[in-house]
């Protein structure tokens, strides 16, 4: 056992410090206000390789390791959660799938572009009456000759907007229920294929949320996933995955959330002293660090058990869920030591707290996570 | 053959988290991070704008430190430096700005033959300006302190550089080799890439005998100047703020100011 950062990890943690520090938390209020994706920042992102971390350098990656990868969503998250997330979704939700489930062809076809930032990927599961439901399908997928025919919609689709590089979930064969879907890679020029409606969201409003739409988008076949009725696995394996980067997420708005509260707590004076100097206040931080810490160390554990390829799957939801309550926790005792500064956005832990919540809910809600974990316990 | 670029970099203390104990008037380093000193940051930037322009650019960086300067080398290397070298021994320790540039020079010298050198104007820790110029007198080769505009041409030989005065400015014409030291105003400095954490690195580690250095001409024994005293200076105390209701009344006040004190 050992708990050291590898010398990489440690610059890895300097270099998104830094770069996230000078190129995102200046924009971080204005985009959140105007609800405008950052584009600039995700092409500096590509440039400087944050958007392809755990990849091989064969495929144009950075060569590095999971841990690198959470600890650049968790440093970016710490200034500006919208942006981390792009990197989340884009990293596992897109280029992992690709990685783990593609042929050669489709590995030599798709990853360049995806790992040097060229193109974002998103991928697409979510349906209006399938969320936690994730089997509930209703997008379609039906053979004609060499092509597959898609139609259906997708909603709530993160990076939807700007994405070139779609995974898609659609049902070949409804009578063989979660077996009888499969998953598919659609370009954002496919034919038949558009992006709808752009939620209006109460957090990580820089975030681009899109409903995805298909009528009768027509595919060559060799764009399949994984084999006819694999899409639920390639679904399912790639949201253990996806864990990672959202617990890092929420354990970055969380840490960002705690030191900008040590800070004020060092300048802010009532009754004639430091609000860093009341015992009752010292404990509410104690409290917070305490979570953070133990979230940090779940995350970590998760992304190094992904790099050994053990079973990490309950493992990740165990990260998501500590790690994402902890991030509601922090921001909301965030507000309140500010007090009603706190809850003016002249703050930033009044952005960071509206950007906490949707780590509850997306890529598997708290209650998804229970339901993996204690199947782990007590078998499904 | 490729354009060789060497770069003389070091380890300081990041001044932002510094404090100084009154007493002794010496840093307290502990705990402080160490960082990649500010000047030497837009001297690896301007090779690597070079190498940008000329993929066959061939960059390495020298150090002079404690082993722990590796570190420095890293962050270089990540930034797309291809070579870093630590020159590191207890003989040179403490050497002052003499010393210290007759060991890069022997360091500089095993490196071989080069076309261009960049240094950072000073280190934020010693700020003395004098280990690059220094380092330039000893291999003979032409130097401009204070770069702060950097032009060279396609022939990778005639160089055009600014140099920043006190009240104005240079424009210097000049061929390699020479030896440039930079200023912030200089470039930007990059970040390091993710490739570049993860990707090989060559970092040398060389000692006094690896660089055949004479031991009589380094290290705190023979370094002809050494610190007597450190202290930090007492603040200020607070201006004069003259007031008036027209431009001309604040002037007139002025005037009498200075000529009571036989200023004017």
């Amino acid at each position: 056992m050992n708990f050291q950062l590898t010398k990489e990890q440690e610059f890895v943690r300097k270099m998104v410090r830094e770069f996230a520090v000078n190129e995102v938390e200046p924009l971080a209020a204005e985009i959140d206000q105007e609800h405008r994706f950052p584009v600039e920042t995700a092409e500096k992102m590509a440039n400087y390789g944050l958007l392809g971390i755990p990849f091989p350098t064969e495929y144009g990656g950075a060569g590095g390791d999971h841990i690198s990868y959470a600890i650049t969503v968790e440093e970016l998250s710490r200034v500006c959660a919208s942006t981390g997330v792009i990197c989340s979704a884009h990293t596992s939700l897109c280029c992992w799938p690709i990685f783990a489930w593609g042929t050669e062809e489709q590995k030599k076809k798709y990853l360049p572009d995806l790992l040097s930032g060229k193109k974002l990927g998103a991928f697409g599961l979510t349906e209006p009456n399938a969320g936690t439901d994730a089997a509930g399908q209703q997008t379609r997928a039906v053979k004609d000759g060499d092509d597959y025919i898609l139609n259906g919609a997708k909603v709530f689709i993160t990076n939807g907007g700007y994405a070139e590089t779609f995974v898609i979930m659609a049902m070949t064969d409804k009578s063989k229920g979660t077996r009888g879907i499969s998953a598919f890679i659609v370009e954002k020029s496919d034919e038949g294929f558009s992006i709808g409606k752009t939620e209006d969201k109460m957090g990580i409003c820089a975030s681009s949320t899109t409903e995805l739409i298909f009528q009768n988008c027509r595919i060559p076949a060799d764009r399949m996933l994984g084999n006819v009725g694999e899409g639920f696995k390639v679904a399912m394996s790639t949201l253990d995955g996806g864990r990672i980067g959202i617990a890092s997420q929420a354990l970055g708005i969380a840490q960002g959330a705690f030191d900008v509260t040590v800070e004020y707590m060092k300048a802010r004076k009532q009754f004639g002293k430091k609000l860093s100097q009341m015992e009752a206040l010292q404990f509410e931080i104690a409290d917070m660090k305490t979570r953070i810490e133990a979230s940090r160390l779940l995350i970590y554990q998760a992304a190094d058990m992904k790099d050994k390829h053990l079973a990490y799957g309950p493992k990740s939801a165990m990260a998501k869920l500590f790690a994402a309550e902890t991030a509601m926790y922090v921001t909301t005792k965030a507000v309140q030591l500010h007090g009603g500064y706190g809850y003016t956005k002249d703050y930033p832990v009044e952005r960071m707290m509206r950007d906490a919540k949707i780590t509850e809910i997306y890529e598997g809600t708290s209650e998804v996570q229970k339901i993996v974990i204690a199947a782990s316990v007590f078998g499904k | 053959m490729a354009f060789k670029i060497i770069v003389c970099a070091k380890q300081v203390p990041d001044t932002n988290v510094i404090k100084i104990n009154p007493k002794t008037g010496t840093l307290i380093r502990d705990g402080v991070p160490s960082i990649l000193n500010h000047d030497d940051a837009n001297a690896l930037e301007e090779a690597l704008k070079i190498k940008d322009q000329y993929p066959d650019t061939h960059i390495t960086v020298i150090t002079m430190g404690p082993p722990q300067a590796k570190d420095l080398l890293f962050e270089c290397l990540a930034k797309g430096a291809d070579e870093g070298i630590l020159v590191s021994d207890r003989a040179v320790g403490g050497s002052d700005t003499w010393a210290t540039s007759n060991t890069l020079e022997a360091a500089v010298k095993k490196v071989g033959p080069f076309d261009l050198m960049f240094a950072g104007r000073q280190a934020i820790d010693g700020d003395t300006a004098q280990v690059g110029p220094q380092l330039a007198e000893k291999l003979g080769i032409p130097q401009v302190t204070y770069v702060e505009e950097f032009k060279m041409d396609k022939n990778m030989k005639d160089i055009t550089v600014k140099r920043q005065l006190e009240d104005g400015y240079e424009m210097i014409k000049l061929q390699t080799p020479c030896m440039l030291t930079t200023i912030k105003e200089l470039n930007n400095p990059r970040y390091m890439s993710m490739k570049g954490i993860f990707g090989e690195k060559e970092i040398k580690v060389w000692n006094a005998k690896d660089i055949e250095v004479d031991l009589t001409t380094v290290g705190l024994e023979a370094s002809p100047t050494n610190v007597f005293r450190s202290f930090t200076p007492a603040p200020k105390g607070k201006g004069i703020t003259i007031e008036g209701d027209t431009v001309n009344d604040v002037a007139k006040k002025l005037l009498v100011n200075l000529k009571g004190k036989h200023v004017i």
